[in-house]
């Protein structure tokens, strides 16, 4: 019963994912071409009101639902990793057209082929466990 | 009013909507970030016995498979009842940049040149997908996380590795879409 309010909430991420179409290919594109302000405007809002919030909650110090304070953790200092790692996920984003999320919202739109994106996305956070001490970060 | 619906969302009401998810999330204990549902996976299959990137308690990640679950639901319930079966209004100089390269006006979500299963099951389509999402899931990985970790969750906190990610997103995705894509497609 403690995980249902995970459930509606990730139900209505993949409604808000599919009606908005940033699960679409198409988007996608249109976004790395610069031809329309939609992908861009959704990110922007979403970030906006992100930093609004999360300023908030922090001068507030805001508590959740279980009386803990709400943390942010600060991301390990590195270039390389998140501009290497960045750039090869930006690749496969442009081609596949979908990010983690959007990935599954479209096989439950019944975009089944989705899932062999899906499979080689578990595939390739796999040989990323396994390679991960080789790589500079 | 069902048109209301059954339309396009608008991105400000989209963005809104995807801010609340980050916040509920926060409420509830935890953050927002879809990729490591790929890694958890790995760890639910077993595959920390050999890999100690995959060790790790990963029932305590159960939530974020939860929320997995349930956005697949919303895609079906988007699909079923939300929609219209419409194309996606993409613009119309984007329609003519990838006619370009073979794919047609848009009539539907996706492009049937790239995810209907006569493309799936071709050598072709089927690379294109494989490594599409090969690099998706390596990438977010080494960067510590997608669209929704960096670019939302890491953004919102004003994270300076988030917005190295989210340059390196649109890096590969601007390498790809001008330079790679036109010699593959």
């Amino acid at each position: 019963m403690k995980l249902i309010k995970f459930l509606l909430l990730g139900i209505v991420f993949g409604i808000v994912m599919a009606k908005s179409e940033a699960i679409s290919w198409f988007r996608i594109q249109e976004m790395f071409r610069f031809q329309a302000f939609h992908m861009y405007g959704i990110i922007g809002t979403a970030v906006t009101l992100g930093v609004i919030g999360v300023a908030l909650i922090k001068k507030f110090k805001i508590r959740d639902f279980h009386g803990n304070p709400i943390l942010f953790f600060p991301k390990d200092k590195s270039i390389i990793r998140y501009l290497a790692g960045g750039s090869i996920f930006g690749l496969g984003w442009a081609l596949s057209g979908a990010c983690p999320g959007p990935m599954v919202v479209n096989i439950g739109y019944g975009f089944l082929s989705m899932t062999v994106v899906l499979f080689f996305a578990i595939v390739g956070t796999y040989l990323y466990g396994v390679f991960m001490k080789k790589l500079p970060h | 009013m069902r048109e209301l619906i059954t339309q396009t969302w608008s991105w400000w009401f989209s963005g809104a909507m995807i801010a609340s998810i980050m916040f509920f999330l926060l409420y509830f204990g935890q953050s927002f970030g879809f990729s490591s549902n790929l890694r958890t996976i790995c760890a639910a299959a077993g595959l920390g016995k050999r890999t100690k990137f995959f060790d790790f308690n990963w029932k305590a990640q159960i939530w974020n498979l939860v929320f997995l679950i349930g956005s697949i639901i919303g895609g079906f319930i988007a699909a079923q009842f939300l929609s219209d079966g419409g194309a996606v209004q993409i613009s119309a100089a984007t329609i003519s940049d990838l006619n370009k390269m073979g794919i047609a006006a848009p009539v539907s979500l996706q492009p049937a040149e790239l995810f209907g299963w006569d493309a799936v099951f071709s050598i072709k389509g089927f690379l294109i997908l494989a490594f599409g999402g090969l690099m998706v899931g390596f990438g977010s990985r080494y960067a510590g996380g997608c669209t929704s970790g960096h670019a939302i969750s890491g953004m919102s906190n004003l994270q300076l590795p988030s917005l190295i990610a989210v340059i390196g997103f649109f890096i590969g995705g601007l390498v790809m879409t001008y330079f790679i894509m036109p010699l593959i497609f």
